[in-house]
């Protein structure tokens, strides 16, 4: 009991033929950004600056869907989302629709610090970005080739009804051959791109944070909002815990998912690893989402009810551990 | 148990002293869209009907802060959001930063029922309403003289805040901001019913805060903070959003219900004097039961509810005893 705990996740919904050479990248790369917030931690930085530095981490890296390498929308562009809270307090801040915001996670945390909102969106967080001169860059700058390709197979998956034949295009993915392609969102998984990030620190004076940041759904229509930026929904922390959830946005929005987690340990005393076990399994019905959580005890805890979540945990006692799989 | 409905137009530092032409055309509103949903719900229309089309009323009356009559942006423009839920399936809807959508409300519910999204902004939902065809007009129609005022009093309050106190509100998680005037017009409209088979659904409608930056979003179009519905209640919040965000109102509702076991009131009462800083908050909420309860830790609450038993209420302050 006590001591610093961390988690950190790149999505849930993983494509079931998803080379092994991408998922050795996947778990280096949690890896890294496990041990990047480690060593903070290490130097007795506070929860709520080690979830924005290492989802900083995520964004910037272009494997995962957040920052660069965000899912495109249906007009080809990149919009950004990201919440950030901060388990004391409870103070947050979320921003949505950013197209030039090199780390949006950042962004929400200036509009939890520097500005007397909790959200900001579309040109009215630009302006803000500007005014608090933080790092803006092109559109284009997000938007990586293999998510154009992304964007193209989703428009055909989305124009092909019964057919479930889905082109492969050079991406290699068995998920076209088989009879019922696992689909999330409606879409075949191998095209979904849920790669949320999100990161849940307790440090060592027990204080809880979460973060989350994506791109949002692969050919959405511009202007839509996911569960990433919606407080309760895709982030929350709280004195007990901290949560972040990935997967399908509407599913986890209408579940209220992560401050279903704390709720349960707070009205009926439920512990960490239960909550999240009862909110995966109570509150999803058909819908697919994985969460991460820490609680103010140091405990780490994920679930998922999909068939794979990038994720990574490590508690102050020494356990590490980064997988995708059950 | 019958069907029940309450709809409020806003809580917050509303003055007692306010003028009777400040006070009586909004109980007369009030009065209105209550019998509008009464006269729905009488005729078996589902409560997601009846939410969206009382709210809808709510927002064409300018005496609120919705749709005509909506509280200003620092840059002197509108933008409104809106929520919707239907507590039985659970599906939802909602729209922000809206100029010219007549209205938000039923563009949410487009968003819930013909997209396969939950919450469209800014200008993609200015695009989608107008793929639907959906009434839009001149944002000027929005602009009201009474709101202009307030931006300018807001406007110069701020002046005067920044002189004394540097801090950025959000730090200082027990103090409100303070008001420019008793008649600051914080609130948002909404609406929750249930009818007498139990099924429930709670909408929500708002210009947001006065003199907010432009791209600012409260509470109203957040699932779980202004707006909630499931089998248990429908809620419906207003007040200061940033507060309502925080403290997950509208779900807690709910999950003190669920998880506590406690009654409707009981789980209201509890979040909104318990669980939330005084003056930031008001709610009104039904259960499946048929209850209602409509509580507020602000000065007042512009509210009405009425049941099927006949009993109804239009009041602005103290809280009402509801059985």
């Amino acid at each position: 009991m006590g001591g610093w705990a961390i988690a950190v996740h790149g999505g849930a919904g993983v494509d079931p033929n998803l080379p092994p050479q991408r998922q050795e990248e996947a778990k280096q790369l949690l890896a890294r950004c496990l041990n990047l917030g480690i060593s903070s931690l290490h130097s007795n930085a506070s929860a709520i600056d080690v979830v924005e530095l290492v989802v900083r981490e995520l964004e910037t890296d272009p494997l995962f869907n957040s920052g660069r390498g965000s899912a495109l929308t249906e007009n080809g562009t990149v919009e950004m989302e990201a919440s950030i809270m901060d388990g004391p307090k409870r103070r947050c801040g979320a921003v949505s629709g950013l197209t030039t915001v090199k780390n949006p996670i950042s962004l929400a945390r200036l509009v939890m610090d520097k500005s007397p909102h909790s959200y900001l969106a579309f040109s009215g967080a630009e302006d803000f970005a500007r005014l608090q001169g933080v790092e803006v860059v092109e559109n284009e700058y997000f938007i990586t080739p293999e998510n154009v390709g992304m964007l193209k197979l989703a428009k055909e998956a989305n124009t092909i009804l019964f057919d479930y034949r889905i082109p492969t295009n050079g991406y290699d993915t068995c998920g076209a051959g088989v009879e019922s392609p696992v689909k999330m969102n409606g879409l075949p998984i191998s095209v979904y791109a849920p790669e949320t990030v999100g990161c849940v620190v307790v440090d060592k004076e027990g204080r809880c944070a979460a973060a989350t940041s994506t791109g949002g759904l692969m050919n959405k229509m511009t202007g839509r909002i996911g569960d990433s930026p919606l407080i309760g929904a895709g982030t929350y922390a709280c004195e007990l815990c901290g949560v972040s959830c990935t997967g399908e946005g509407e599913a986890i929005i209408r579940g209220t998912l992560a401050r279903e987690v704390a709720a349960v340990m707070e009205y009926k005393g439920l512990g960490l690893q239960e909550a999240v076990d009862f909110v995966i399994k109570n509150r999803l019905d058909e819908g697919f989402a994985g969460l991460i959580a820490v609680s103010n005890k140091g405990e780490v805890a994920y679930g998922f009810n999909c068939n794979g979540m990038f994720r990574g945990c490590a508690t102050e006692d020494g356990f590490m551990e980064v997988g995708i799989w059950e | 148990m019958g069907w029940a409905i309450a709809v409020h137009g806003g809580a917050g530092d509303i003055s007692r002293s306010l003028p009777h032409d400040r006070r009586q055309p909004r109980e007369e509103a009030l009065r209105h869209c209550l019998q509008i949903g009464v006269e729905a719900l009488e005729s078996n229309l589902p409560p997601l009907d009846v939410v969206e089309l009382v709210v809808r009323e709510l927002e064409n009356i300018p005496h609120f802060n919705a749709g005509r009559g909506s509280v200003l942006t620092s840059e002197g423009t509108v933008e409104m959001e809106a929520s919707i839920m239907d507590g039985n399936t659970m599906r939802c809807g909602a729209v922000s930063g809206l100029t010219t959508v007549v209205n938000a409300v039923s563009l949410a519910r487009l968003v819930m029922e013909k997209t396969p999204h939950i919450y469209l902004a800014f200008d993609g939902a200015e695009q989608f309403a107008r793929e639907q065809g959906v009434e839009i007009v001149d944002s000027s129609h929005f602009i009201t003289p009474e709101n202009v005022e307030r931006l300018k009093l807001a406007k110069e309050a701020n002046r005067v805040q920044i002189d004394y106190n540097a801090q950025p509100i959000q730090n200082d998680t027990k103090k409100e901001k303070p008001c420019a005037n008793g008649d600051s017009q914080i609130g948002t409209v909404g609406c929750v019913a249930v009818d007498s088979h139990g099924n429930l659904a709670s909408a929500t409608s708002t210009g947001g805060l006065v003199n907010k930056m432009s791209g600012r979003i409260g509470d109203t179009p957040v699932i779980g903070a202004g707006t909630y519905a499931n089998e248990l209640c429908a809620v419906s919040a207003t007040g200061k959003g940033e507060s309502i965000i925080r403290g997950t109102v509208a779900r807690d509702v709910a999950a003190l219900m669920e998880f506590k076991g406690l009654s409707l009131k009981e789980a209201a009462d509890c979040v909104v004097h318990e669980r939330t800083p005084k003056g930031t908050v008001g709610l009104i909420a039904v259960s499946a039961a048929g209850e209602v309860v409509m509580s507020f830790n602000t000065t007042g609450m512009f509210r009405g509810f009425a049941t099927e038993d006949g009993y109804s209420e239009v009041a602005i302050w103290s809280d009402a005893q509801v059985e």
